[in-house]
């Protein structure tokens, strides 16, 4: 799959997050790991299924509740994803912008 | 007209705040979440975060302390609004208001003052006290959380903020 393939075909909004959780694949969240110059590893992608499955059980998302999550600790998370992980880590998992203030 | 045009491109350009150094010279609740609030949220943006804890701030950082912060009930109009000052000031308000307070947080997923700065600091934050203060209330190192990178001077504190993107926030 080339990078145009893949990304062409999704839809994002005007901040760069997916607007249909849909149109996500691991390929697509390997893109757009490239595009912020992260290779996925299984860690990256075992957080990426739980922020997408908590999402979906309409769980409100902060980096504490990642934190507990006992998949990687807060050092980690931000280690993962470098920057502004929580907001960085919802892009490529597909999911709308968190609101948190933690 | 070109003069017009360059005077317009200096006053749109753009300077992302890069760096924040938030200083916490008080000790009740609200004053230290302010600050931890800010800082975390910083530090979940990718902004660079110092905090600089003076006078009755340090309480924030003082081991055994931290989580046993307070409000005050008396001389705080915005909270007691209804309630007299001099039931306000009644054994045992403070405690209760203070308690009530943290349990709100709680639900709202805020955590408590320790396990706040254990987040601040994974995400990279630096947590200072004042060295003038800290030998005012005759502390030490030993005294203060784990958390602490040192205590310093202003002078120092002014250097952490070095950068041409950075703010201060005063609390």
């Amino acid at each position: 799959m080339t990078d145009e393939m893949t990304l062409s075909d999704i839809s994002f909004n005007e901040e760069g997050y997916m607007t249909n959780p849909d149109e996500w694949s691991r390929d697509v969240a390997r893109e757009l790991a490239r595009a912020n110059d992260i290779e996925l590893t299984d860690k990256h992608f075992e957080v990426l299924e739980f922020l997408r499955k908590a999402t979906m059980d309409g769980e409100k998302l902060s980096i504490r509740r990642i934190g507990k999550s006992g998949i990687v600790d807060i050092k980690g998370f931000y280690a993962l994803f470098p920057g502004a992980p929580l907001k960085l880590a919802s892009k490529l998992a597909g999911i709308p912008k968190p609101a948190s203030y933690v | 007209m070109e003069a017009t045009a360059f005077k317009k491109d200096v006053q749109t350009k753009h300077h992302k705040v890069e760096k924040v150094l938030i200083i916490v010279s008080k000790g009740t609740i609200e004053d230290v979440y302010a600050g931890l609030v800010m800082a975390n949220g910083a530090v979940m943006e990718g902004i660079e975060a110092k905090m600089f804890f003076t006078f009755f701030g340090l309480n924030a950082i003082r081991k055994g302390k931290q989580d046993k912060l307070h409000t005050a009930t008396v001389g705080n109009p915005a909270m007691m609004e209804h309630v007299p000052t001099m039931i306000a000031g009644l054994p045992g308000m403070e405690a209760l208001a203070s308690a009530m307070m943290k349990k709100e947080m709680d639900k709202m997923d805020i955590p408590p003052v320790s396990e706040f700065f254990d987040m601040i600091v994974a995400g990279g934050g630096e947590i200072y006290a004042c060295q003038l203060a800290a030998e005012m209330f005759h502390l030490e190192e030993d005294d203060l959380i784990d958390d602490v990178k040192g205590i310093i001077t202003v002078g120092d504190m002014y250097a952490l903020a070095d950068g041409p993107n950075t703010q201060i926030i005063f609390i």
